[in-house]
């Protein structure tokens, strides 16, 4: 590809030029987007082992006194149920209770807080926190922003923890799926280890300040030689497409609210937030909202694709796809998309190319795993 | 089989005659290593058996070719009437993957005008064009 000056570059960018990975565009970064076989890298992961950079994705602690209060205001899941050492999926909103972001919330103690959230959207997540800090005059609480100190390296697969649990003390397996230990890891002592990924897979996240990343990616492709393979952003989609997982973008966006993308579950009424009114008012149904759906493509052939119109079955246009992918597990192709009204249908179909081809509306994660 | 004298079109297709059979006009087309590579892994191949028989234009879709992560269209390089659809490639298009011409055809047409044949890049032209199309 032609060198674009105004892309960043992860530290590894050079390793994965020698890996002959192919480079793209990805949120404003030059990002492996597959190394030799995304099915390949997809497959690993799911049977064995696959590495990831996804040092793109914005770091930022935030401490203070206040931090709690602060993000238990500004977010819809609830804080106080997660202890020190563990992590949280979680949702910034605004007053419409519209999706700011979709983040990872790490409790490092009672004053502090990691926060992993998505590169395209650092500098508004930011503005936003920063925005509140000074509105309430929370003059204890710090935003210090890591994106570019720290390098973000997913470990993922069923055989990744015993792949690695030779390059630290740290017992990966006693680690409960999402939370983290602060530890010795390649020769490096204090670094943060974490039972969470965006595979559905199991596997590890290491959070690594940048001048440890390279010895440390190169220490696990060694310890894993022919074990663990890099994998580049189109198996982390196909991955994260079949366990269901949004991405910031498509899926979800400032006109979507959690309620709409299905995300309820991460939404906690008994706490005050921004927008929790209106979230309220869609989980009662007195509100119109769109509505989330996840489905399957039985004829063989047919890949919903981002964009596509969904169809009743008088042919009316309610809806669309927001990610569709052929599925290397199912073998089929999958969808997430929204109906724009809530209103019941009996059926959906998907257009594609001039052909309407009905869907299997089917609960999520798409797959089963045994992890 | 093996193919010879293999042209290339703008939409990452090439045409071939079987080498014993250079100047004949049934040809044979199937997509570019170069377009392989940047779909990514394919995974179904969907041409209509209905278009045996029937003449298709140039840069008209004869098919659609669909990868883990896009799809494309398959575009005539040249017009000509399709006589066979490669039935292997469209049951394990995964073989696409590993790129070979000889397998890899996807159509075989009669070329109705050889002029738009002629009128295709060499090999040359065509890496010359696909190191400035990006």
């Amino acid at each position: 590809m032609m060198e674009n000056n105004n892309l960043e570059k992860t530290i590894l960018y050079k390793n994965h030029i020698c890996l002959n990975a192919k480079m793209v565009n990805f949120c404003g970064f030059y990002m492996p987007l597959q190394y030799t076989s995304s099915l390949e890298e997809h497959m690993a992961v799911r049977k064995k082992s696959g590495i990831f950079d996804v040092s793109h994705m914005g770091k930022f602690i935030l401490c203070g006194k206040n931090t709690i209060k602060l993000m238990q205001y500004l977010t819809t899941n609830d804080l106080l149920k997660i202890k020190i050492g563990q992590a949280q999926y979680n949702c910034l909103i605004n007053n419409n209770g519209g999706i700011i972001d979709d983040l990872v919330i790490y409790k490092i103690s009672e004053e502090k807080l990691l926060l992993i959230v998505n590169a395209i959207n650092i500098e508004k997540n930011k503005n936003w926190i920063n925005y509140y800090i000074n509105k309430y005059h929370y003059d204890d609480i710090n935003l210090i922003d890591l994106s570019k100190k720290y390098s973000l390296l997913a470990i993922q697969g069923p055989l990744s923890l015993s792949y690695v649990q030779n390059l630290t003390n740290i017992s990966l397996d006693k680690i409960p799926f999402y939370h983290f230990k602060i530890g010795k890891f390649s020769g490096f002592e204090k670094i943060f280890i974490s039972c969470t990924g965006y595979t559905g897979s199991k596997g590890l996240e290491i959070y690594v300040p940048n001048e440890k990343t390279e010895k440390i990616w190169n220490d696990i492709l060694e310890i894993g030689k022919n074990k663990i393979i890099p994998c580049g952003i189109a198996s982390r989609n196909s991955l994260r497409l079949e366990m269901g997982y949004r991405l910031y973008g498509q899926d979800i966006c400032e006109d979507t609210t959690p309620i709409e993308a299905g995300l309820s579950w991460i939404t906690k009424f008994e706490k005050e937030f921004i927008g929790k009114k209106i979230l309220q008012e869609q989980k009662k149904k007195i509100r119109k909202h769109k509505k989330f759906i996840s489905f399957i493509i039985d004829e063989k052939g047919k890949i919903p694709r981002k964009g596509y119109p969904l169809m009743d079955d008088n042919d009316n246009v309610i809806g669309n796809v927001t990610s569709g992918s052929f599925s290397p597990v199912l073998k089929k192709g999958i969808g997430l998309g929204y109906l724009w009204n809530n209103y019941k249908v009996n059926s959906v179909f998907l257009s594609i190319r001039n052909k309407v081809i009905p869907v299997k509306l089917v609960k999520l994660p798409f797959i089963k795993l045994n992890n | 089989m093996s193919l010879d004298n293999l042209k290339y079109s703008k939409n990452h297709e090439w045409v071939g005659f079987e080498v014993q059979n250079k100047k004949s006009k049934m040809a044979y087309v199937g997509i570019t290593s170069f377009a392989q590579k940047e779909l990514g892994d394919i995974v179904y191949l969907d041409i209509d058996s209905n278009i045996i028989g029937k003449k298709i234009q140039k840069e008209a879709v004869f098919g659609t070719i669909e990868a883990v992560k896009t799809v494309s269209d398959l575009f005539m390089p040249v017009s000509g009437i399709i006589i066979k659809i490669n039935e292997k490639l469209i049951s394990k298009p995964e073989i696409i993957n590993n790129y070979s011409y000889e397998k890899n055809w996807m159509i075989k047409i009669e070329i109705l005008f050889i002029e738009e044949y002629d009128k295709l890049m060499s090999l040359e032209e065509y890496n010359q064009y696909t190191q400035n199309s990006i």
